[in-house]
C-alpha cells in the first residue's frame, strides 16, 4: 500500500508536483498516467525517498521509504533503464544489489532467466539496447521478491513480445496480491494492463478511479453520419434537422458528422423525413485514448507546434498540389477516423475527396507539419497501435460501440 | 549491523567489477614506483655533484617516494571515480533505492575503497622504498634506521588519505570532471606553490598534502621549521579528510539523489 498525502515538490520556482494525494492498493495494477513532464517520475522518486518532498509525505506500508526496514526486500523499482554503470556486467550489477539486501546469489541467475537476459549476463551493460536495459531494470526490481513494485515507463523500448510479457508480468504480480504501480504516458497500454488509473497533469491529480469507471465516465457513444460529398447542402439540411430534434452535431474533419444524443434509428428517420441520402450511419465509441487526451489537453507541457520551415521551403513547381496535412498536428480536439475496413468505400480516402482539408476545432491556420506527429490515418490494423507515441490520437480503437470491455479485445488477441 | 555488512559486500562487488579500479590503482603503483626508482638512480649518480648543503640533508627514504607526486594523481582519479561513477551513470538512484540509509551507503562505499587504497598504497610504498634504496647504492637507508619504517608506512597512509579526501570531494561535487578538474591541479601545482612560496608558506603548509607529506621525510629539510611533527602533519591531513567526508555525507543526506 502506497499512500501519498498532499505531496508537493518544487525545484526552484518550478512546481513539479502539487498537492498530490492518492493511494495505491495491493492486489491491483495501478496505472499512473500523465503527459511528458507532468510529474510522474518525480512522484516515483519521492515514493522511493530519492527526492525529498517540499511538502506533504508519501509512505509505503505506513513508513516513509528511508525508514522502511529492509527496504530492498519490500519494494522493487524500475526507475530508469540506464541507471546502471555501463562498465559492469549485468550479473555483477544485480549481484551488488542482491548482496545489499542479503539475497542469495542464485536469485540473480533466476531473475536473469525471468527477464530473458541469461545469455548476456556476463556482458557489460554499456552495449545493451534500450529494451535490454529495461529488462535489466525489471530484473533488479524483481530481485527481492518484493510486495510493492514500482515501474516507471517499463515498456519503453521493448519489442511487442516484450510489451506483452511486461503486461502479463504486471497482471500476475498483482494477482499474487502485490502492489503494482506503473507509470506510462500511453493510455492505450494502461487500458490493457491497469485495473485502476491515477491521472496527473502539470503535477496535479486529474482523476483517480478504476479503469471501468474511467471508461464509462469518459467515453461517450456517438453516431457518425455521412451525407453525399457531392451535395454539401444536404449536410447542412441534416445538421439543422438533427439539431432541431435535440441532437448534438459536431462536424468531423473529413466532412462526416458526429452526432450525440440521438439513437441511430431516430437519425435515420430524421434523414428520411428531411429527404437526405446517407452514405454512412454507424455507431461508435470514443476511445479511452481520446478521453485521456481530452482530460490532459490543458495540462500538456510540451506540445508540438507547426513547422513553418521558413526559408527552407522550396517553391512548389507550378501546378503541384501542397502535400497532405497531418491530422492531429496542433489540433487537440482532433478525432481519429475508424480503420478503413470498418467504414467501407467512403473511408478509403477520407481526406482526398474534400480537396482542401477542413480545419475544425480551432486548428491554427498556416503550413502544417508533415512529420511532427505520425499520421494515424488509414491504419492498416490495430496492431500498430501500441508503438505510436502518445501525441498521436489512437488510430485503432474507434471500434463500433459495444460493451466497454470489448475495447481490449483486438490487442489481447495479439 | 547486518545491513552494513551487506552494503560492504555489495560495494566490494561494485568496485571489483569495473575496469577503472584496476586501471587507476595499477597506474598509481607503476607511476610511483617507476618514478621513485628513476629519481633514486639519478640521485645516486649525481650525488657527487650536489652542493654540500643538499648532501648533508640528503634523505634517501624520501627520494624513493618522489614518484608520489604523480602517483597520487592516479589515486585521486580512483577516489573520484569510485564515488562520482554512481552519479554520472545514474546508478545512484538504483543504489539509494536499495539502501535508503544514506550513511550506510556512503560509508560502506568509502570504507571498501579505503581498504583497497590502503592495501595498494602499502604495497606501493614498500615497493618504491626497496627498489629506490637498491638504486641508491652506498647512500641507501635501511628499514631498521630511525624513522625509516615510520616513513614507509606513512607513505602508504598518505596515499590512502589522498584517495579518501578525493572521495569526500567527489561526494560533495558529484561530477567526476569537476572533481578531477579541481583536485588534480590543486595537488599537482597549486598546493606545492602555496606551500613553498615564502608569502603563503605559513598557510600553505597546512594544506592536506603539504602537511601529510612530512610523514615520508626522515631527514628534515634544511631550514624547515614546520610547527608539527611527521605524525602531526598526517593528523592535519586526517582532519582535512574528515571534513571532506563529513561535507559529502551532509550534502548526500540533504540533497535529492540526482
Amino acid at each position: 500500500m502506497i499512500e501519498a498525502v498532499g505531496l508537493t515538490k518544487r525545484y526552484g520556482d518550478k512546481t513539479a508536483v502539487y498537492n498530490l494525494s492518492f493511494q495505491v492498493r495491493p492486489g491491483a495494477v495501478t496505472g499512473f498516467l500523465g503527459p511528458n513532464g507532468s510529474g510522474k517520475s518525480t512522484t516515483m522518486r519521492m515514493i522511493l525517498g530519492l527526492d525529498n518532498p517540499t511538502a506533504g509525505s508519501v509512505t509505503i506500508g505506513g513508513y516513509p521509504y528511508r525508514k522502511l526496514p529492509n527496504a530492498a526486500r519490500q519494494v522493487g523499482a524500475l526507475l530508469d533503464a540506464k541507471a546502471v554503470h555501463g562498465g559492469r556486467s549485468a550479473r555483477n550489477h544485480l549481484l551488488s544489489l542482491a548482496q545489499l539486501s542479503a539475497i542469495p546469489a542464485r536469485r540473480v541467475d533466476e531473475v536473469l532467466g525471468v527477464v530473458g537476459l541469461q545469455d548476456v549476463a556476463g556482458k557489460r551493460s554499456k552495449g545493451f539496447s534500450l529494451g535490454m536495459g529495461q529488462r535489466l531494470g525489471i530484473a533488479a526490481a524483481l530481485l527481492g521478491d518484493p510486495q510493492v513494485l514500482l515501474f516507471d515507463e517499463p515498456v519503453n523500448g521493448l519489442d511487442p513480445e516484450g510489451i506483452l510479457w511486461v503486461r502479463n508480468l504486471m497482471k500476475s504480480l498483482a494477482a499474487e496480491g502485490r502492489t503494482v504501480f506503473v507509470s506510462s504516458h500511453l493510455m492505450s497500454e494502461m487500458a490493457l494492463t491497469a485495473d485502476h488509473l491515477i491521472v496527473i497533469g502539470r503535477g496535479q491529480l486529474l482523476s483517480d478511479m478504476s479503469v471501468t469507471d474511467f471508461i464509462s465516465a469518459n467515453s461517450a457513444d456517438f453516431a457518425r453520419v455521412r451525407t453525399p460529398d457531392t451535395e454539401p447542402q444536404q449536410r447542412e439540411k441534416l445538421s439543422s434537422a438533427l439539431t432541431e430534434a435535440g441532437g448534438h452535431v459536431l462536424p468531423e474533419q473529413d466532412g462526416a458528422l458526429r452526432v450525440t444524443g440521438l439513437p441511430l434509428p431516430r437519425i435515420s428517420d430524421l434523414a428520411h423525413e428531411a429527404d437526405v441520402r446517407l452514405w454512412e450511419l454507424s455507431p461508435h465509441q470514443a476511445s479511452l485514448e481520446e478521453a485521456y487526451m481530452r482530460m490532459t489537453q490543458g495540462a500538456v507541457d510540451y506540445r508540438s507546434t507547426t513547422d513553418q520551415k521558413a526559408g527552407l521551403q522550396q517553391p512548389l513547381p507550378p501546378g503541384a498540389q501542397p502535400p497532405m496535412p497531418v491530422p492531429g498536428q496542433g489540433q487537440p480536439g482532433w478525432y481519429a477516423p475508424p480503420p478503413p475496413q470498418q467504414g467501407g468505400a467512403p473511408f478509403a480516402n477520407p481526406y482526398g475527396a474534400q480537396g482542401a482539408p477542413a480545419r475544425p476545432y480551432g486548428a491554427p491556420q498556416g503550413p502544417y507539419n508533415p512529420y511532427a506527429a505520425p499520421a494515424p490515418a488509414p491504419a492498416p490494423a490495430p496492431a500498430a497501435e501500441s508503438s505510436q507515441p502518445a501525441s498521436a490520437p489512437a488510430a485503432a480503437p474507434a471500434a463500433p460501440a459495444s460493451a466497454p470491455a470489448d475495447l481490449t479485445k483486438p490487442e489481447d488477441a495479439r | 549491523m547486518a545491513v552494513v555488512a551487506q552494503a560492504v559486500r555489495s560495494e566490494w562487488t561494485k568496485i571489483r567489477s569495473v575496469a577503472s579500479t584496476v586501471w587507476t590503482l595499477s597506474l598509481s603503483v607503476v607511476l610511483t614506483v617507476a618514478l621513485g626508482t628513476l629519481l633514486s638512480w639519478l640521485a645516486n649518480h649525481q650525488f657527487a655533484n650536489m652542493p654540500a648543503r643538499e648532501r648533508l640533508s640528503f634523505d634517501p627514504t624520501n627520494i624513493s617516494f618522489a614518484g608520489m607526486t604523480l602517483g597520487q594523481l592516479a589515486m585521486i582519479v580512483f577516489g573520484v571515480l569510485v564515488v562520482s561513477n554512481e552519479y554520472s551513470t545514474g546508478m545512484i538512484r538504483t543504489s539509494l533505492a536499495a539502501v535508503p540509509q544514506r550513511a550506510t551507503f556512503l560509508f560502506s562505499k568509502i570504507g571498501v575503497a579505503t581498504g583497497l587504497a590502503l592495501a595498494v598504497g602499502m604495497v606501493t610504498s614498500f615497493t618504491a622504498f626497496f627498489l629506490g634504496q637498491a638504486m641508491l647504492g652506498s647512500h641507501r637507508a635501511h628499514l631498521g634506521d630511525t624513522g625509516v619504517l615510520r616513513a614507509v608506512i606513512g607513505g602508504g597512509l598518505y596515499m590512502t588519505l589522498i584517495a579518501m579526501f578525493s572521495m569526500g570531494v567527489a561526494a560533495m561535487l558529484r561530477s567526476p570532471m569537476l572533481s578531477m578538474g579541481i583536485l588534480m591541479p590543486f595537488f599537482f601545482l597549486i598546493s606545492n606553490i602555496l606551500g613553498n612560496v615564502d608569502a603563503t608558506k605559513k598557510i600553505g603548509r597546512f594544506l592536506p598534502d603539504q602537511a601529510g607529506g612530512h610523514i615520508m621525510q626522515v631527514v628534515p629539510r634544511a631550514g624547515d621549521d614546520v610547527p608539527y611533527g611527521p605524525w602531526g602533519g598526517l593528523g592535519i591531513m586526517g582532519l582535512w579528510v574528515v571534513a571532506a567526508l563529513a561535507g559529502g555525507y551532509v550534502l548526500l543526506k540533504k540533497r535529492d539523489a540526482q
